[in-house]
């Protein structure tokens, strides 16, 4: 039998976005302040796990119907492609570049290849841990 | 081209990425792979002529300046290695078409095998001692991989017993770097070789010395520590035996190398007698469990530690001849363990065991591939015209010239026992009376041959040819004697 979880599922639709929300917080604030990829990855896929705690696995890959292990190779092939580019540029490898630039609704803002760098952890990060626990939870 | 020396690093990892997107498609896993591998190997060929005419190559990633970011460094030393481990990918690979099977083909073999090559030739290209970790979990995070991968029961057994000793010895190796970092203050290899010297405690880092050998001995199975080797190595197929055989433990080799001459040169009385006794023992342990078994896997699998334990006794006499004997030796082991590695698979194969007592009679319906196993059995040994010859004759020269004369005496007396040990396997497999054999298809087995008859006849070519490769062993060995060389092209002073 199965016990109505109301609470928790309405409760996981709010909580779930603010999680985002903070995730890309914590992604984009990884140059002047604790945070980055790394943790901004873990936090977006314990979103993604709470959905499946609240719903179930089968809900969840049609509401993200992402390819995880795609996602990672993805993460791996903008990291080496953005430690790469330098090569092209005959400078060593994993030499960064920034500038700043003026952006419509944000001003002055720098932009940094470090970030798109970071992209690519954020990706891996992702994608690793929701293979391994797609895995498991699909294990018979 | 200054980022001309990653590249045997950075090829075999895109290819292997890119292979991840297509698991199921095993003609595209097939090619591309052996295109990632051969384009790695010409990348490799670059390097070597590059390092050849202009010296010894550095970068330091990132444009920051040498101590502070990640040095990566090319000698003659490391790109040989590079060099000869692209090569054995590229047979193992094509050795794997037949023999892996497809359901391995199809759950990411392929990119396990690139990565374990990012790995191993990272380890070999880095000069910094905290990459070099990161390196050594590349290669290890790829190996477990591939040591399991099939799961069948004994592979389960022996995954969990490798992956406990490798974790154990990695958090050792942090340990040991932490212990270092607090001593020195610094990571990278060349200017640590600048501050140990001026390091008056010789006490306490002559126990980070030998801490670090205990670390690189887990990787290169020496004496006490190669406990967890024989049964790890049993357990998984053959094209990844050969891979594991002739890689994994001589990067545990070369780290012991690297470490032993460039910067650990404080106390070598204790330190570097203390390595010539464990590799005298580790060449007495390997020896003893090559007579001992009646399983070809077993015998050849036992070799990988006899060679260990002559490479270290090399590395240890820290004079000339000695020093060009263990890198001529430790090439011309990659090559001929894989070789070995194969013929035995195909020997299996055919008889349907391992056991050497249920074999006979090969040659009558096989004489190449009798002929094959025997001339690679005898370059194992060190038959003069063959590619084991010169090292050993280096390495025993090198021990007579040093402090442990009796060292060379027991590796001499050893190679006999080593000699034994294979030709036992031809005489029980391609003598006596036929036994029945497995059919097989003619196209398979040529598939298995012609890989394993290439690696043999590269050996020969290598003992053979012996006087031609000499000015680039030699150019490995000067600078390994020589670490100014090696501090002065990282520190650009």
């Amino acid at each position: 039998m199965r016990t109505n979880d109301v609470m928790l599922q309405t409760a996981t639709k709010v909580v779930t976005f603010i999680i985002l929300m903070f995730a890309v917080h914590i992604f984009f604030a990884g140059h002047y302040t604790p945070g980055g990829g790394f943790v901004g990855g873990l936090l977006t896929a314990s979103a993604i796990v709470l959905l499946m705690l609240a719903f179930d696995i089968e809900t969840v890959k049609k509401i993200i119907p992402f390819n995880y292990v795609m996602m990672t190779a993805i993460g791996l092939l903008l990291a080496l492609a953005t430690a790469g580019a330098s090569i092209f540029f005959n400078v060593p490898f994993f030499t960064h570049a920034y500038d700043y630039f003026y952006l419509p609704l944000f001003g002055k803002t720098s932009l940094h290849s470090a970030a798109l760098f970071d992209l690519g952890v954020y990706l891996v990060v992702v994608g690793v841990t929701m293979t391994i626990i797609q895995t498991i939870g699909e294990d018979e | 081209m200054i980022n001309l020396l990653l590249f045997p690093v950075i090829i075999p990892m895109l290819f292997g990425t890119i292979l991840l997107f297509f698991p199921k498609n095993i003609r595209m896993q097939r090619l591309i792979a052996v295109c990632g591998a051969a384009i790695t190997f010409i990348a490799a060929l670059f390097l070597l002529a590059e390092v050849k005419t202009n010296g010894l190559q550095a970068v330091t990633l990132g444009s920051w300046d040498a101590p502070f970011g990640i040095s990566m460094v090319s000698d003659l030393f490391s790109v040989l290695l590079v060099l000869t481990a692209t090569l054995l990918t590229v047979f193992v690979i094509f050795y794997s078409f037949q023999t892996i099977g497809f359901e391995r083909e199809q759950s990411y073999y392929y990119p396990a095998v690139l990565f374990l090559l990012t790995g191993v030739n990272g380890a070999f290209t880095t000069g910094d001692i905290f990459n070099l970790f990161v390196f050594f979990e590349v290669l290890l995070m790829s190996s477990y991989m591939l040591i399991v991968h099939g799961g069948e029961k004994p592979q389960l057994r022996e995954t969990i017993k490798y992956l406990l000793v490798n974790v154990i010895s990695s958090a050792l190796f942090v340990a040991a770097v932490a212990f270092l970092y607090s001593v020195a203050g610094t990571l990278n290899m060349a200017d640590l070789a600048v501050k140990i010297p001026q390091i008056q405690e010789t006490g306490i880092l002559t126990v980070i010395a030998v801490l670090f050998l205990v670390v690189f001995g887990f990787k290169a199975s020496i004496f006490p520590l190669y406990f967890w080797l024989p049964g790890s190595y049993y357990a998984p197929p053959i094209p990844v035996l050969a891979l594991f055989g002739a890689l994994l433990t001589k990067v545990g080799v070369y780290a012991i190398t690297r470490t032993y001459t460039l910067f650990f040169t404080m106390n070598t009385e204790v330190t570097h007698e203390m390595l010539a006794i464990i590799a005298i023992l580790t060449i007495l342990a390997g020896c003893i469990g090559a007579l001992a078994y009646f399983d070809i896997k077993k015998i050849i699998i036992y070799n990988i530690i006899i060679a260990v334990g002559v490479i270290l006794f090399g590395v240890s006499q820290m004079n000339g001849a000695s020093i060009e004997g263990a890198v001529f030796y430790l090439i011309h082991d990659m090559l001929i363990k894989a070789a070995l590695f194969f013929l035995v698979g195909i020997i299996a194969v055919l008889f349907g065991t391992t056991n050497l007592r249920e074999m006979g009679g090969l040659i009558k319906t096989y004489p190449l591939l009798g002929w094959t196993y025997l001339v690679a059995a005898f370059g194992l040994a060190g038959i003069p015209p063959l590619s084991g010859f010169p090292g050993k004759l280096l390495i025993v020269q090198g021990g007579f010239e040093g402090p442990n004369f009796w060292g060379s005496l027991v590796i001499l007396a050893t190679s006999l026992l080593v000699l034994l040990s294979v030709i036992r396997i031809f005489i029980y497999a391609f003598w006596g009376t036929p036994v029945k054999t497995v059919p097989i298809n003619k196209s398979v087995y040529n598939q298995m041959f012609i890989p394993s008859l290439l690696l043999v006849i590269i050996t020969v070519f290598v003992g053979v040819g012996a006087e031609l490769f000499m000015p680039l062993i030699s150019g490995a060995g000067e600078v390994l004697l020589n670490p100014s060389i090696y501090i002065d092209a990282v520190l650009k002073e």
